[in-house]
């Protein structure tokens, strides 16, 4: 079958089938199971109403169920079990072991917690610095649109540009990347960025920043607008200056903005896969978690370690995923 | 207000030309691939793209024509005349010629001996003329006007130069290998349904969670919240073993549910943020006109949540065109017919990773669509982010 018109089918199968589901599970509530006439009307139309919230959610809590909850636990049996033969045999916490033998895995857990360290910072840094300037200017909407745009862009699409940034090329043609081009401007020798040890990773880091320091930018904006005018003006007429305004009125304001955009980008940065793979795959000590994973997985097909690797990448994100719930439910009361 | 404190104008200019700095800093990279893409196979080896925006100075050798077949005779004297462009194809005529010869000469030791339009005294009342369109006039005697035609060493100047013959490649060529036209098409394949599909589902959800009362819903709410951060990474194995087990195995079918999976935590929580906002009394009213839940819904819900819908869609979109990982997983099997733009473009870093003049065109075809749908709905856009992270 053609995948355009399987498409077109799985569209009309698929919102048909939604439709046809919730009005039809309604109705069958209504009018067959509970019906809100005869003796017992009262009783029922309470108990129709019981039962539909879960209507309206079971396909939800269904597909969540199946392709997010359920993951979790079978990658946490499966970094416990090895693959023999057709089936599975208990492993015991050696998938781990053998996993915490390997270099590689250091360095991908090196390069994650130097990743941690810097794109978050960078991105929020950078993301604060255009919201506060870019808001007091008459083209600022279009500053922030461009500044903004690299969002749209896929990483894949980003490792490609920055790719032809780092580009190097032997000493006696001319340079095509800018890096290495305005390096031998300078009188010196060109450089093979990406293969240098330590340095690559931040070169890779740097993609990221450009492509998080919009969504940044965008959030912290918003909430410099949120700032009441009387604290700045009172500030400025007590004599503070710009910096004073900025660093000890408006950034203590937006405090619990920023850990939301730090925290965000976080979680991108440990599921940070496309850059590595596209532009080192972990070649010359950039691997990360992200791409360590992949390789076992896919490369070596060893799902015991490919899934440990995965548990370890989900042990990151758990403190955040406490933060945030903590903080939802304190919202909702 | 800085003018309160009297710095208004020495800090307005700080800002403006901060702001442009970090503005052309950030457009800066994708501009060079931008302009790649528009340049030659020549050009991007011999320079930078940054060299495009400038007129290009380039030493050219051209020979005259020869003057066995050429020569004419005129006043007495044998006289080759011509244009260099034209003779060499480069230009149709002499008038279309785009290129300026700035210095000329005719020895390889002094290249810039001449200015254009002057003439040379090549010995013996033997001539040259070049002009800066690339005329000229090679003049002497029967013995000097022969054998081959005369070499001139030129620097030339010519404007900037663009093509699209790297666009005609990639996606009309039916004899390229990159094969990104289908790509192209697959990836739109992937994406319209894993967008339409998720939002039912997650507005359903999403209206029980905001205005339905029942126990566990604080609770269900807080998981949505939970799995919004769940790595992808980890379904990756359990669900490629479910879909080959129940006879899906790898294609358009799963990758349309993983995407589906994928994104309901965010549909539903940016849908439930948003509904929760409603209202009360319009829920209210419809309940006491005797509006069933259901038709709450279908008839006030959904057309009130039209801007977080849009938020939803605009993200799924560009989530599920840009991604790489799922597709890897779930969809692209041996025998790559159902390859997706990103899988093509790391592929050919990793094939043809010094044709930059294919990389860049195959990067942009990709990139362009995401580009258009966020400069066109980037207000639905902002206003999902914000939603989705502030609260």
């Amino acid at each position: 079958m053609n995948p355009a018109f399987q498409g077109l089918l799985t569209i009309i199968v698929g919102v048909g089938g939604c439709i046809g589901y919730f009005y039809l599970s309604n109705q069958f509530l209504d009018r067959v199971l509970f019906k809100p006439t005869g003796p017992n009307a009262g009783r029922n139309i309470n108990r129709a109403n019981a039962i539909r919230p879960w209507l309206f959610l079971f396909p939800a809590l269904f597909a969540l169920g199946l392709y997010l909850a359920y993951p979790v636990v079978e990658t946490m049996r499966l970094s416990l079990t090895n693959r023999v033969g057709g089936g599975f045999e208990w492993a015991g916490a050696s998938n781990y072991q053998r996993m915490f033998a390997e270099d590689k895995f250091w360095e991908a857990v090196r390069n994650n917690l130097l990743w941690l360290l810097v794109v978050p910072a960078a991105s929020t840094a950078f993301g604060l610095l255009a919201a506060q300037l870019t808001d007091r200017i008459g083209w600022g909407n279009i500053a922030k649109s461009l500044i903004f745009m690299p969002m749209a862009i896929s990483f894949v699409g980003a490792a490609v540009i920055f790719k032809l940034v780092y580009d190097a090329r032997p000493e006696d043609v001319a340079q095509i990347g800018v890096l290495n081009a305005v390096l031998v401007q300078m009188g010196s020798e060109p450089v093979q960025w990406l293969t240098v040890p330590l340095w690559n990773n931040f070169l890779l880091m740097i993609v990221l920043i450009w492509i998080q320091t919009g969504f940044a930018m965008v959030i912290l904006s918003a909430a410099l607008r949120g700032i009441p005018e009387e604290t700045v003006e009172a500030a400025i007429v007590d004599g503070a200056n710009p910096f004073q305004v900025f660093f000890k009125i408006k950034m203590p304001q937006i405090y619990g903005t920023i850990v939301v955009v730090w925290t965000t980008i976080t979680i991108v940065v440990l599921k940070v896969f496309d850059i590595v793979f596209a532009m080192t795959n972990g070649q010359w000590e950039t691997q990360v978690l992200a791409n360590y994973m992949y390789d076992k997985m896919f490369r070596a097909n060893d799902w015991g370690m490919g899934s440990a690797a995965a548990m370890i990448i989900m042990l990151m994100v758990t403190p955040i995923l406490v933060w945030n719930v903590y903080n939802a439910r304190k919202e909702m009361r | 207000m800085d003018n309160i404190a009297g710095k208004k104008s020495s800090l307005t200019w700080a800002v403006h030309i901060s702001v442009l700095a970090l503005v052309l800093l950030w457009i800066f990279p994708t501009a060079g691939l931008l302009i790649s893409s528009f340049r030659t196979t020549e050009q991007i080896r011999t320079s930078g793209w940054w060299a495009a925006l400038f007129p290009a100075e380039i030493n050219e050798v051209f020979r005259t024509s020869d003057p066995g077949e050429t020569r004419i005779e005129r006043d007495g004297l044998y006289v080759v005349e011509g244009n260099f462009y034209v003779d060499e194809g480069r230009a149709p005529s002499a008038d279309a010629v785009d290129a300026e010869i700035t210095v000329w000469g005719t020895s390889s030791r002094e290249i810039s001996a001449y200015q254009a339009g002057e003439t040379a005294d090549m010995g013996d009342g033997e001539t040259m003329t070049v002009q800066a369109n690339g005329d000229y006039v090679w003049s002497g005697t029967d013995e000097q006007i022969s054998g081959r035609g005369q070499r001139v060493f030129a620097t030339a100047e010519s404007p900037p130069e663009f093509t699209l013959d790297n666009y005609q490649t990639v996606l009309f060529d039916p004899g390229n290998r990159e094969g990104m036209a289908k790509a192209f098409f697959n990836t739109l394949t992937v994406v319209i349904p894993a967008t339409i599909i998720p939002i039912l589902i997650a507005a359903f959800a999403a209206y029980a969670l905001a205005w339905m009362d029942f126990p566990g819903r604080a609770l269900l709410i807080a998981g949505v919240v939970a799995l919004l951060v769940v790595p992808l990474q980890l379904a990756l194995i359990p669900l490629l073993s479910l879909h080959n087990d129940i006879g899906i195995g790898k294609g358009y079918l799963g990758t349309w549910l993983a995407h589906t999976g994928f994104g309901l935590p965010l549909a539903i929580y940016l849908l439930r943020n948003y509904m929760v906002g409603l209202p009360r009394e319009i829920i209210e009213c419809a309940k006491v006109d005797g509006a069933t839940d259901f038709q709450i819904f279908v008839k006030i819900i959904l057309p009130l949540s039209f801007p977080a819908l849009a938020s939803f869609a605009i993200f799924q979109f560009l989530w599920t065109w840009n991604d790489l990982l799922v597709a890897m997983v779930f969809l692209i099997d041996s025998s790559g017919e159902t390859t997706v733009m990103t899988r093509q473009i790391v592929e050919l870093l990793g094939t043809r990773g010094g044709d930059w003049e294919i990389l860049a065109t195959s990067a942009f075809v990709s990139i362009a669509v995401p580009l258009v749908v966020f400069f066109t709905m980037q207000r639905y856009l902002v206003r999902g982010l914000l939603a989705g992270s502030v609260k």
